[in-house]
């Protein structure tokens, strides 16, 4: 199972990547991506939506279920993955190069988790 | 406790995902996942593990007369070899279950029901029994394998002599044999595709699984789960029981019509569906026209009145779209109408289209 060492964790399965101070680029883990199966749809918020951390963001839809995705982030939509409204498959394919949304914000650091925590959550290696 | 069926040490070997499933612990899908598993079965072949369904047995003279009573089709006129569908009812006219009825022999029948109303089933047969017949319920020593789709028919023929195939859709061959094993071969399936099923002793069945694969690889048979058996179906709108079926729905408003003869005499239900053949309340078809899914339990409005809910839905990986079954109010059950979904909150388009959504052509 994949783990990159530069991205922070959610227990709800999100990543959280700095991309600059105050700017934060948020995906699911391939943990998420591999419990939930083949992706089919993604509902993302619209840029210049404000978000406040601990709220879900959006939802992943797989074959068989679907799933919230949340913000650990208060803050403004930036810019939303264009590419997830046609091939949302992506996420399967390569869950940490595959964002969902970059937010302008606050983090909320309380809870998240680095790759070795996160890794000891799942239980799996 | 969670049954096992005799592939479970196979399935666990071969990266099958473990779910509980109708009392089982079964594969939901494999490595591949349940779009690759879908259009194996759609273009090739696929090959499901369905031990976990009930098999009962009716024997003596007075079977036909039972399963006449018990059950809401006619199986009078029934050939020894033949299969046939069927729903059983409370005294309400709801659906207790479906099934379908093997003739093996004159006075011998063989029924296949779901995994998850087996108790209930078992215990409902045998309350109503009279006369001269016995009943078995056999679930535990018949494991069930179906071989889906297209390349089926070439993979039998190169492991079963032509006279134990049968030829067309819903009958059986009891003593069929494949390579060296012996079960019956049953021309029936729940994909919408053509295909076999094989009831086999449990300790054949991983030989049988096995020898299947192998002969059918070269095809592009591959092992599905219930995934995929599940979007396989909902394609094929056929209606599974918990979603579409329940104590509550008649066979008329799940659009079953045909498997219930109400002049072949008395049978338990008959006086109260008398009358509802044309219900308010009917089961249809949904395609969902914007972007988004729409699944089981999701409220369908026309405008601002409710008019009726979903009772499977997703995104079917064969005609690539997201559809539906839903119960609507006839007023909105025409083809054409354009409904809206509330999923969590959020109104999604819908139209009303003709089931089934996949037909094998």
């Amino acid at each position: 199972m994949k783990l990159p060492t530069d991205l922070k964790y959610a227990k709800s399965h999100e990543w959280i990547k700095i991309l600059s101070d105050g700017v934060y680029e948020i995906g699911i883990t391939d943990f998420a991506q591999k419990e939930l199966g083949d992706i089919v749809f993604v509902a993302l918020p619209e840029v210049g939506d404000d978000i406040e951390a601990g709220q879900d963001f959006g939802t992943v839809e797989s074959v068989k279920t679907s799933s919230d995705v949340y913000c650990p982030v208060t803050g403004t939509v930036e810019e939303i993955n264009d590419i997830l409204a046609d091939t949302p498959e992506a996420i399967n394919q390569d869950p940490y190069g595959t964002w969902f949304i970059r937010v302008r914000g606050t983090l909320d650091e309380k809870g998240l988790l680095d790759a070795k925590e996160y890794d000891a959550v799942t239980g799996v290696k | 406790m969670e049954l096992k069926t005799p592939l479970y040490a196979w399935h666990e070997a071969h990266g099958g995902r473990m779910v509980s499933f109708g009392g089982y612990v079964l594969p939901v899908q494999y490595q591949d996942g349940v779009i690759a598993e879908h259009k194996a079965v759609r273009a090739h072949a696929g090959l499901f593990d369905i031990s976990h369904m009930a098999e009962m047995t009716l024997e003596g003279p007075d079977a036909l007369e039972n399963i006449q009573r018990i059950f809401t089709n006619d199986f009078r006129n029934m050939k020894k070899g033949r299969v046939r569908y069927t729903l059983m009812c409370n005294e309400k006219g709801g659906i207790l279950d479906d099934l379908v009825v093997c003739k093996m022999d004159e006075d011998r029948y063989f029924m296949v029901l779901n995994a998850s109303n087996r108790a209930k089933d078992a215990a409902w047969i045998q309350e109503h029994l009279e006369g001269d017949v016995r009943f078995t319920d056999i679930s535990d020593s018949t494991a069930l394998i179906a071989l889906q789709g297209p390349a089926a028919p070439a993979i039998l023929a190169r492991l079963a002599e032509p006279a134990v195939i049968p030829e067309k859709y819903y009958t059986l061959v009891e003593d069929g044999r494949v390579g060296d094993i012996s079960c019956i071969i049953s021309r029936t399936g729940y994909t919408g595709e053509l295909g076999y099923e094989f009831f086999c002793a449990p300790a054949d069945a991983q030989r049988l699984w096995e020898l299947l694969l192998a002969t059918g690889a070269p095809d592009g048979l591959v092992p599905c789960g219930l995934a995929a058996r599940d979007t396989l179906r909902l394609e094929a709108a056929m209606p599974l029981y918990g979603h579409e079926m329940d104590e509550d729905t008649t066979p008329f408003q799940a659009g079953l019509h045909f498997a219930v003869k109400m002049d072949k005499g008395d049978f338990i239900g008959r006086n109260a569906l008398d009358g509802m053949e044309a219900p308010d309340v009917v089961r249809v078809g949904l395609e969902v026209t914007s972007r988004g899914i729409v699944r089981e339990h999701e409220d369908i409005y026309l405008g601002e009145k409710k008019i009726g809910h979903t009772t499977s839905g997703t995104m079917c990986p064969g005609i690539g779209k997201a559809v539906a079954m839903a119960y609507v109010e006839k007023e909105a059950s025409a083809e054409g109408t354009e409904l809206e979904a509330d999923v969590r909150g959020r109104r999604i388009g819908v139209k009303v289209i003709a089931l089934p959504f996949y037909k094998r052509t």
